[in-house]
């Protein structure tokens, strides 16, 4: 079921990301909202969860870019396993601690990708503040509504269901 | 009673009053004209009840018909809209297909970047449509970028404002040369440019195909600022031509720079 809904949650933001993320952003600036998933999933999860969806999610975002496979999935795992301990440790229920999340895992996420990239010798990233800066923020907005609709969506279904019913 | 009616009635009959009009005649006339005035003030007022309340059951159905027809209307208009844009895409790449001398095939975007870090895109012709590494992909506004990855179906294009992408240039006025690199933004940066070269705002920006992938001559962009520090040019953005967020078609040159005509 976990692994279902870790898989469900990597497709769906993988295919959103390839059709309305440039849309989004007009293609300047962008949002990663497949590494917004492995957060989400991982602060829902747990850290191990969170690792294996960071895994998978990157490690498809590797094969359908034109980096070195291998570098996001790596990335990823590791921020996906630190967003589910940090979750685990900490009460993150409201929406200022989550959108902080958010930012440090995008921050974190960029100084990983970037920094394995530089050590590599396959990537300069001259000046990528600005870049990761409107990401972090353009991640945690999304993340937090997403994370607030998708805990409001049970509650609504529960809702119309009750008032379907027939009383008496 | 009915006898004093009777006289008054025949007295009035024959006695006129001061307008010259028999008595009689005014009374009943004045009389019958209050209930005419009566009956037609019921009359409309029953008229307008029906026009304005229980007439209008059927202009509610009426009504909603309506809107139904102006919706379905409009969706037609839409649809109409988006084949006369969809028709002016296809006629711009068509102008292009005549204007390039190489053998070209047309290709639909299919999806964009699955990362952010990296700008390419897919598009839904491959192997088996005869793409190979490194064409060129170009849109009737100027250079996309290059085929990366290409599948029997399918093929992934790396675009020019990649960071990792770069096309040799030159400025058309001047012919002054450098070297278009990506930035992972929506602009591009010119690159190697000589401290002495004739290089201005505003000025156009095309291949110049010394790296053997791009053919010679199409719009890469425009210069939008510069900065020239101690004789060299340190910061040259080039805007580019293409407005990559809003690619749905675009024209893969199959013929290999190597092999274009002389």
């Amino acid at each position: 079921m976990k692994a279902a809904l870790v898989l469900t949650a990597v497709a769906l933001a993988l295919a959103l990301q390839t059709t309305l993320a440039q849309l989004l952003v007009g293609g300047s600036a962008a949002i990663d909202l497949v590494l917004v998933a492995v957060v989400a999933v991982a602060l829902a999860t747990g850290p191990v969860s969170g690792m294996l969806a960071g895994s998978v999610a990157g490690l498809i975002q590797d094969s359908l870019s034109t980096g070195v496979l291998g570098i996001g999935g790596l990335a990823k795992s590791v921020i996906g396993f630190l967003a589910g301990a940090i979750g685990q440790q900490f009460i993150l229920t409201s929406a200022l601690p989550r959108f902080l999340m958010f930012v440090g895992a995008t921050v974190a996420h960029a100084a990983l990708f970037m920094g394995l990239n530089v050590l590599l010798g396959l990537r300069t990233f001259p000046s990528p503040w600005k870049a990761v800066a409107s990401q972090a923020v353009g991640n945690a907005v999304v993340g937090v509504v997403a994370f607030a609709i998708i805990e409001a969506l049970p509650g609504v279904i529960e809702r119309r269901r009750a008032g379907r019913r027939p009383r008496g | 009673m009915a006898v004093i009616v009777g006289h008054i009635l025949l007295i009035s009959a024959q006695v006129n009053t001061q307008r010259g009009v028999p008595m009689l005649q005014e009374v009943t006339f004045g009389t019958f004209a209050e209930v005419q005035r009566a009956a037609t003030s019921t009359f409309a007022t029953v008229h307008d009840n029906w026009t304005n309340y229980v007439a209008l059951q059927d202009v509610r159905v009426e009504n909603a018909k309506l809107k139904d027809e102006i919706a379905a209307l409009q969706i037609g208009l839409q649809q109409e809209r988006a084949l006369a844009q969809q028709s002016r895409t296809l006629q711009g790449l068509l102008d292009l297909k005549s204007a390039v001398q190489l053998k070209t095939t047309a290709a639909s975007v299919i999806a964009g970047g699955a990362s952010p870090e990296f700008r390419t895109m897919t598009i839904d012709k491959g192997t088996g449509d005869g793409l190979s590494p490194d064409m060129p992909v170009l849109a009737p506004a100027g250079v996309v970028g290059r085929i990366v990855m290409p599948a029997s179906r399918a093929a992934k294009v790396q675009l020019l404002i990649d960071r990792d992408a770069a096309a040799g240039a030159i400025i058309e006025r001047s012919r002054a040369q450098g070297v278009v690199v990506g930035t992972g933004t929506d602009r591009f940066r010119l690159d190697h440019v000589p401290g002495a070269a004739d290089i201005q705002v505003g000025d156009r920006v095309v291949t110049s195909g010394i790296e053997g992938i791009y053919p010679k001559g199409f719009l890469i962009g425009q210069i939008e600022s510069l900065d020239r520090k101690s004789g060299e040019f340190s910061d040259v953005v080039v805007r580019p031509a293409v407005q990559f967020s809003e690619l749905e078609t675009v024209l893969v040159v199959l013929t290999p720079p190597a092999n274009e005509a002389p």
